[in-house]
């Protein structure tokens, strides 16, 4: 039964993609983002994509999973992934159950991960500009 | 161990997963778990759900209040499902390892996240999965 909860909102701020997780992730939700992000990232021509998922309260393996893959795909297609505002008993449980996310960027708020996309922008452009 | 409370709610489709952490989460917080233990037993709960609903074609989590002589308070979780069952219970155990294009951390994470973990599979059967989290 697809309807409009079924889908995760992406908004687009100047050449980044913000996207902000509210609602309990179910595993379509999680594969719709992947993909939703993955054509918007395209379309956009966008460089940066950031996910707050301040409000999440479970991340297991499955979700840990999608967040990595979304970074692996955005980064095939030019773009960094940064996943900001990780809970601390996320962070707790997330590690014992033996996810560490080493490709993924994070940063405590959205004004650092802000900055961090910024710099990881500017960090891959340096070699083209000399 | 003693029962004081039992729930039995079906796990047949994705949805009713978000539904098992949902319940799972409700009692943590009536039985008074810290938020760090609720998320690992919520985290483990998903965990075992997925597997009871992709691998063992779907069955039952129960969640139960119990309590121990020592007068400690905990949830315990049995997962049962009548599907074909784990022929090989120390390979689904071990981090890595998937039949479905997972992380396979699935079972192995499940029981670093509680203190009790049982595991029982008849090929042809079925699964039980219980599991314990002490307050």
């Amino acid at each position: 039964m697809p309807g409009p909860m079924d889908r995760i909102p992406i908004l687009r701020l100047g050449d980044c993609l913000l996207v902000t997780i509210q609602v309990e992730m179910h595993d379509g939700l999680a594969l719709a983002l992947l993909d939703d992000l993955a054509n918007a990232v395209v379309e956009h021509g966008a460089r940066g994509v950031l996910i707050d998922i301040s409000s999440v309260q479970v991340v297991d393996s499955f979700i840990g999973r999608m967040l990595g893959d979304i970074a692996a795909t955005c980064r095939l297609l030019d773009a960094e992934t940064v996943v900001v505002g990780m809970r601390p008993s996320v962070a707790i449980t997330l590690t014992e159950l033996g996810i560490s996310l080493p490709k993924v960027h994070t940063a405590v708020t959205a004004e650092q991960g802000m900055r961090l996309l910024e710099s990881a922008r500017s960090e891959s452009q340096e070699p083209s500009a000399q | 161990m003693r029962v004081l409370r039992s729930e039995t709610m079906p796990l047949r489709l994705k949805d009713d997963i978000v539904l098992a952490r949902q319940l799972v989460r409700a009692r943590a917080v009536e039985a008074g778990f810290s938020l760090v233990d609720q998320t690992r037993l919520v985290t483990a709960a998903s965990e075992v759900a997925r597997n009871t609903v992709d691998h063992g074609g779907g069955g039952t989590m129960t969640v139960e209040l119990v309590s121990n002589d020592r007068g400690d308070t905990g949830l315990r979780l049995t997962f049962d499902d009548h599907g074909p069952g784990i022929p090989d219970m120390e390979l689904a155990l071990r981090d890595g390892y998937t039949t479905r294009g997972g992380l396979g951390l699935g079972l192995g994470g499940a029981r670093r996240l509680v203190n009790e973990f049982e595991i029982s599979s008849e090929p042809g059967m079925g699964t039980r999965v219980v599991v314990v989290r002490w307050r």
